[in-house]
């Protein structure tokens, strides 16, 4: 057998036996065993001192291919094996994907701090500010400056908590209007500004009522402020809370801080204008009050009623949220049980 | 107040249904709260005629009635009314049919007679017990003599008619009238309403020569009285019973009904008084005296107090002026000559009386909101000339009058540039001009001018801006744009304080907590409690219940509360923060300081237990986790410490501390005091509060950048027996003064103070963390600041280095 035949049978037999190797054990012997200083290659090269000079390169190189194929292939099985038996590994690692996650310790807002929120990053869009009053007020700002002098009849529509004869519990946020109005620098621009906060009323807690509830107070005064900017206010104002389907209308109503006097209806959530029970039939939801800032109001604020005016709104988060979500009962909002404040958690 | 829709079209000419008709009327002038038609969801109601009338063999209050409902046989009916008898038409509810509340009457059988249907009561068929005639609230009701048997009942009971019931804002009062209505209705509808006005018959002699009448009129404006003489009492003819019951009021009889249908129909109050039961001649307008009583019509007695109206004669108040009337000198069988008043009271007196004596009577309500001014004596004729046609009775010459001060019709001049640039549009002088005219004002135009002249009844208008309103919701608001402002340009941003109080909430949510809003008025314990300052209470003066009276001074009891709800419905697992304010008052002052607080409770755990981990009930350091991680985010500038404080009457004394900001304390953490959580049943809670605003007060740090250094750290792990009261701060305090200059922290990772600890001791472990920014550190460098401090400990701490 000439050693070329010799090295063609080892590279036969070298490449079964890399083949059958079935770990990563076996290919390291089979690589020992092939080209280890005592293997069969070297041996074969060993004998290359018997040959022709000529012949020599030749087999030297065919014995140096075959080493090259045979590393080749004992490399390609190691990989191979180490692959299966990292597959091996991994599919032993497998786990259940449905099995729920770890919990963390999260916390919600409060559902009427969204809609808060919601109205305030608004109208802070719009240029207005924010700006918060005293939740224990003078009879002077809650009543007084917003034109309900003593003895005013429309003061038995707000049953009020009062402290001592001139200090009370603000029964809305309206006093802020007077507050700012006092203080307003209209040679610096107009006043815009909304104040929310929480409000008190006399009345005994149940489904629909509560002595404590939240309101949203808005107010724009400038030179050329107009009714129809306060249906456009509004109607902004709905879109942004409860979206772009829902409508606004006027009605006439009374306030004694605003003349004209508007309450303002929204499209029915419950049958989208249609008529239902909720709405008794007529499509729409009142949700707020508002009006052109009275006269009397501004003068008493020291501002000039014949040079400035505006509209001023109040809005009830509150009855919002009621509406939005179909809460049935107000006192919800104050019970803060857990699994009612753990519901509202839908972020932007 | 209810109107009648069939009473409207006597004067309108409206091609309207009564729907449509209301929702016109709450988009233009006042609320309506609902329109009904009595007769909706009955059937087959109709007329009977009683045949005969014979005893029930085995009852001795049932009777079988044979009834003619024009049907070829009579109906025998079983009934129960005590005043049926033979030859009444009567209301019968056939087989079949269905009366109010939508319950079904079919043929039965009543102690073993058949009986096929049912004679009805009033209120059978819907009708509110206060409106039933007082004859028949007891039994059946009695149908006019000229009712056809078999016929539908709704039309002889005026039940067809449609009711629209308004909800009248305080500021219209004329509202509540038909007549002021109509007025509304006119414009709304651009139609011209044609009313009718009274043509009184007079006779007999004049009336001065039998009454005077003597008016503080400060009290009353306008006092009017007639007489009429010879009046023959009976009820009032159905048409007149009709209006009055659709309109929620009882019929009496016809004197008193006729008073009730002018002070509807022109919303004018009168009174009528029997002029027998007067002693003397001489009525006074008067206050009442200290010690006055009055037995008013309802039959109940009132002390008068001195700032009530009063009707008096020579003896004594005979009636509570503009509220209501008084018993003695009241219509009663056998009255044939009556007093008839129309005046106006001053609105703040009847306003109070009616408070005071809890009595909103029809007719107060009225004079508080203002009546029409200039219809007073036209009222009181009208009244004067039905008395004589439905009761016969002689209306004395002339009127007696008190007072008369009718005030002057408001005049007032608005621009036409005024009303467009206030409402947004672009009216024209026309346009506006019908408008205010179709309301029945006087309109003079100059040039851009419009001189406006109010009539008296529309005592709500006074300035320009209340004519804008008119123009604005007859004009109709769906018309007007919808714009927003423009103008000079303003910044909308939120303050520090308003940022900082956003990112409080974020960044205690983040942490785990949900966020509460409780109650701000409390008790007065709960109030008191978890003070963090010295305050005296703020009460309110009367509250609704005890447990709402007081201002807080803490959030953390309205926490609390919140918790015991929660466990009361088994919910064990509680985390709450709360942001709001607590008012501290100072003695002698009447309005509390409002202070924005900062509180946060936990009970039970924070996560619960779940197939991967187990519960970790909330303790101590889990809280002071969380207060410290929120401090953090608020970079507040200067070391937090805490301080234990054992003070605190509400909490554990061994499990609080004090929480200082370079010193200065701004709240407190730790544990309710197992006493105070039961009684407040709750759980172990763990709680904390913080001064808010001081947070927003204090300077803060800025973000910046630190380079991370490229050189490694190295660690070395310090363990140390110590005595008990030798705490985690000392030591932390004393390897960072003594560390050198390359430690760059300490941390404590062990604390064991278990068996393998001597009594008294306990065991804690640091891992100190060396750095150069610069340079890689020397091992021996390390060792040596290490050795150092270790020393150190020895010696200042007695540590026992193990
Ligand atoms: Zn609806």
């Amino acid at each position: 057998m000439s050693l070329k035949d010799k090295l063609s049978e080892l590279r036969q037999r070298g490449l079964a036996d890399i083949k059958q190797s079935t770990d990563l054990k076996d290919v390291n012997q089979v690589r020992v065993q092939l080209l280890g200083k005592k293997g069969p290659i070297t041996e074969v090269l060993r004998g290359m001192r018997d040959l022709d000079a000529a012949e020599r390169p030749k087999v030297g190189a065919f014995a140096n291919e075959i080493r090259d194929d045979l590393t080749a292939a004992l490399t390609q099985r190691k990989e191979e094996l180490e692959q299966a038996v990292l597959n091996a590994q991994l599919a032993k690692e497998t786990i259940d994907v449905t099995l729920p996650g770890t919990p963390v310790a999260k916390g919600e807002p409060h559902v009427i701090q969204q809609i808060v929120d919601q109205i305030e990053d608004l109208f802070l869009g719009m240029g207005y500010q924010v700006l918060s009053g005293p939740e224990v007020e003078e009879d002077k700002y809650n009543f007084e400056m917003m034109n309900l002098p003593k003895n005013h009849p429309a003061r038995d529509m707000q049953d009020t908590f009062y402290i001592t004869k001139d200090i009370l519990m603000r029964t809305q946020t309206s006093p802020m209007q007077a507050r700012t109005l006092e203080k307003h620098d209209f040679s610096k621009g107009p006043l815009k500004m909304i104040s929310p906060g929480v409000v008190y009323r006399r009345d005994t807690d149940d489904p629909t009522h509560s002595h404590q509830f939240h309101q949203v107070e808005g107010l724009v005064i400038d030179k050329h402020i107009t009714m129809a900017d306060l249906k456009g206010t509004l109607q902004v104002l709905a879109h942004e809370l409860f979206g772009d389907k829902f409508d606004v209308r006027l009605r006439p109503s009374y306030f004694p801080f605003t003349e004209p006097s508007v309450e303002a209806d929204i499209t029915c959530f419950n049958c989208g204008g249609k008529g239902c029970k909720v709405c008794k039939n007529t499509g729409w939801i009142e949700v707020l009050g508002a009006g052109m800032v009275h006269p009397n109001v501004l003068k008493m604020a020291g501002v000039d009623p014949d040079v400035y005016g505006g509209f001023a709104f109040g809005v009830g988060p509150d009855r919002f949220a009621m509406l939005k979500y179909g809460v049935d009962d107000i006192r919800n909002f104050y019970l803060n049980d857990v699994r009612f404040l753990t519901q509202f958690t839908k972020k932007g | 107040m209810k109107i009648s829709y069939n009473w409207i079209k006597e004067y309108l000419d409206l091609d309207v249904k009564p729907v449509d008709l209301a929702e016109k009327i709450e988009r233009t002038s006042v609320e309506v709260d609902d329109v009904t038609k009595p007769s909706d969801g009955l059937k087959k109601i109709v007329v009977g005629h009683v045949l005969s009338v014979e005893a029930h063999p085995d009852s001795d209050h049932l009777h079988i009635c044979q009834v003619d409902v024009g049907e070829a046989e009579p109906l025998q009916i079983v009934c129960g009314a005590p005043n049926i008898a033979e030859g009444q038409n009567v209301i019968v509810a056939l087989p079949g049919s269905r009366i109010a509340n939508n319950v079904k009457i079919k043929k039965s059988k009543m102690r073993g007679i058949p009986s096929a249907g049912m004679i009805c009561a009033l209120q059978e068929i819907g009708f509110s017990e206060d409106v039933v005639p007082k004859a028949y609230v007891d039994g059946i009701y009695v149908l006019p003599a000229d009712a056809t048997p078999g016929d539908a009942v709704y039309d002889y009971l005026g039940m067809n008619d449609s009711l629209i019931d308004l909800d009248v804002t305080p500021n219209r009062g004329d509202m509540l009238s038909v007549y002021g209505t109509l007025h509304d209705l006119a414009a709304i509808y651009d139609k011209p309403v044609e009313l009718d006005h009274p043509e009184v018959k007079e006779d007999g002699a004049a009336i001065d020569d039998q009454l005077a009448v003597h008016v503080d009129d400060t009290l009353s404006s306008q006092y009017r009285m007639r007489l009429v003489k010879n009046l023959k009492l009976a009820p009032s003819p159905m048409w007149l019973q009709i209006r009055l019951w659709n309109a929620g009021m009882r019929p009496i009889n016809n004197v008193v009904d006729i008073t009730n249908y002018i002070m509807l129909k022109y919303g004018q109050p009168l009174h009528a008084f029997d002029y027998d039961k007067f002693n003397g001649e001489d009525v006074y307008v008067r206050t009442a005296k200290a010690g006055e009583k009055l037995i008013t019509l309802d039959e109940n007695d009132h002390d008068l107090d001195e700032n009530d109206i009063v009707i008096a004669d020579q003896k004594g108040p005979i009636a509570l002026a503009g509220v209501m009337g008084g018993l003695d000198a009241s219509i009663q069988d056998g009255t044939t000559t009556v007093a008839i008043e129309s005046a106006v009271f001053e609105h703040d007196h009847i306003r109070k009386a009616a408070q005071r004596h809890n009595l909103h009577t029809d007719a107060s309500q009225r004079f508080e909101r203002g009546v029409n001014q200039a219809g007073v004596q036209e009222a009181l004729d009208a009244a004067a000339q039905m008395m004589n046609e439905l009761a016969d009775g002689e209306v004395q010459k002339g009127s007696v009058v008190g007072s008369s001060n009718i005030p002057e019709p408001a005049v007032i001049e608005l621009t036409l540039t005024h009303v467009n640039a206030i409402l947004g549009t672009a009216l024209t002088m026309d346009q506006v001009s019908h408008i205010l005219e179709s309301l029945g004002f006087e309109v003079a135009i100059s040039a851009d001018t419009l001189t406006v002249t109010v009539p008296v009844r529309r005592n709500d208008i006074h300035i320009p801006a209340d004519l804008l309103e008119e123009i604005a919701r007859i004009y109709g608001y769906d018309q007007l744009p919808a714009t927003l402002p423009t103008g000079r340009m303003t910044m909308g941003s939120l303050t520090a304080k308003q940022r900082l109080v956003r990112a409080t909430r974020q960044s205690l949510e983040g942490l785990g907590l949900n966020q509460a809003i409780s109650y701000a008025l409390t008790t007065a314990d709960k109030a008191k409690m978890f003070m963090m300052q010295a305050s005296e209470t703020t009460e309110l003066a009367w509250p609704m219940t005890v447990d709402h009276a007081v201002l807080r001074m803490n959030l953390i009891t309205g926490l609390l509360d919140d918790i015991a709800y929660n466990s009361a419905r088994k919910v064990k697992d509680v985390a709450l923060y709360e942001q709001g304010r607590v008012f501290y008052r100072e003695d002698g002052q009447d309005r509390p300081a409002e202070e924005e607080h900062i509180a946060g409770a936990i009970t039970g755990t924070l996560l619960p237990a779940a197939w991967n981990q187990p519960a970790k009930p909330v303790d101590f350091f889990q809280m002071k986790g969380i207060v410290a991680a929120y401090l953090k985010d608020m970079a507040v500038n200067g070391d937090v410490t805490y301080v234990p404080n054992a003070d605190m009457p509400e909490m554990h004394p061994g499990r609080t501390a004090d929480i200082l900001v370079h010193g200065h304390r701004i709240g407190f953490l730790g544990e309710v005091h197992p006493s105070i959580a039961k009684k407040f049943k709750v759980g172990a809670t763990y709680v904390f509060e913080l001064n808010l605003q001081a947070i927003v007060d204090m300077p803060k740090q800025e973000n910046q950048y630190d380079v991370i250094s490229r050189y490694p750290a190295i660690t070395r792990d310090i363990a140390m027996l110590v005595d008990n009261d030798i705490t985690n701060e000392q030591i932390v305090a004393l390897i960072e003064r003594r560390g050198g200059a390359f430690l760059q922290s300490v941390k404590l990772f062990d604390v064991y103070d278990g068996v393998k600890v001597p009594k008294g001791k306990k065991s804690l472990a640091y891992t100190l963390t060396y750095q150069d920014k610069h340079e890689t550190l020397v091992d021996d460098a390390v060792t040596q600041a290490f050795d150092k401090v270790s020393k150190r400990l020895e010696e200042e701490l007695g540590a026992e280095i193990r």
